[in-house]
């Protein structure tokens, strides 16, 4: 489904749901839900809370439907409100990770330098059928910084855009790309050495080389 | 860009920005004239590529168990 078509049928959702037909808010929000808790996954750390608040962030945008303006996309409008929920229960727990989402700047310095190899062969997305696999992935990712967490989230796990990425975190777009560019050359870095394990034997019936 | 040469290190900073395809054309055919003889930067490249067509994929972030039915109980509940 293109954006444009995407925002139709939104549209047209939200003026039949504010006209009394509730129901439709099920299918409305439904292809949003994914994003919401893996963004309060993110940012909360933990899966219970951020069920618990994905919950609460549907029945806000629910509530506050009739305040939608159609300005962005209504998953960005979803996203930044439950973002903002999300910080809300940070404060509320007293969480230090609310800390570390300041501490890291655009400006900071680290090691962005890849992981050499000097050959690849791709990893094949069967091999996701591998638990280990998506372990490995899924802990690369955890171990993120938390700034360039939630890019990776929303522009690599999500498929958002630059533009929508940027408006749901509050940030230009010149800093999504920064991000983006960090997080991406930390994963390769981590990861590139592990996956070849996954890449495809080959068959070695006639001993060691090709 | 002028007459750039282009080396390693400045492939590696384009990564990304090439993947997305947020490169302008010019930069585009300097990255690709290096991708052509550096096996190092191809490596790099096409890892890192790897990476966020796996990352991508929706078995690697699964929702956990009934959260969608538990949502769509509590909706159903305002509803009402």
């Amino acid at each position: 489904m293109t954006n444009s078509s995407n925002a139709e049928f939104d549209a047209e959702c939200i003026r039949r749901i504010l006209a009394g037909e509730k129901h439709l808010f099920h299918d409305l929000i439904r292809p949003c839900e994914r994003s919401i808790f893996f963004l309060l996954l993110s940012l909360l750390g933990d899966e219970g809370e951020a069920e618990d608040v994905a919950q609460e962030t549907v029945i806000k945008v629910y509530l506050n439907l009739h305040l939608f303006r159609g300005e962005s996309q209504f998953r960005t409008w979803v996203l930044s409100i439950a973002r903002n929920e999300g910080l809300g229960r940070l404060r509320k727990l007293g969480s230090r990770r609310e800390d570390s989402l300041d501490a890291g700047t655009d400006e900071q310095t680290g090691d962005y330098t890849p992981a050499i190899l000097t050959s690849w062969r791709e990893i094949p997305t069967e091999a996701l059928e591998r638990k280990e696999l998506g372990e490995l992935l899924r802990d690369a990712i955890g171990k993120l910084p938390e700034i360039y967490r939630n890019v990776v989230l929303l522009r690599d796990i999500e498929e958002m855009d630059i533009r929508e990425t940027a408006e749901v975190l509050k940030i230009t777009e010149g800093a999504v790309k920064v991000r983006l560019h960090r997080a991406r050359a930390l994963l390769q870095k981590t990861l590139a050495p592990h996956l070849k394990a996954f890449s495809p034997q080959r068959k070695r019936l006639f001993g060691w080389g090709a | 860009m002028g007459r750039m040469r282009i080396d390693c290190q400045h492939v590696w900073e384009y990564i990304s920005a090439y993947i997305d395809g947020e490169v302008d054309a010019e930069l585009r055919a300097h990255i690709d004239q290096h991708l052509a003889t550096c096996e190092i930067c191809s490596a790099v490249l096409d890892s890192t590529r790897n990476i966020v067509i796996l990352v991508a994929d929706d078995r690697v972030f699964e929702l956990p168990a009934g959260f969608s039915e538990r949502l769509h109980e509590r909706i159903a509940e305002v509803l009402k």
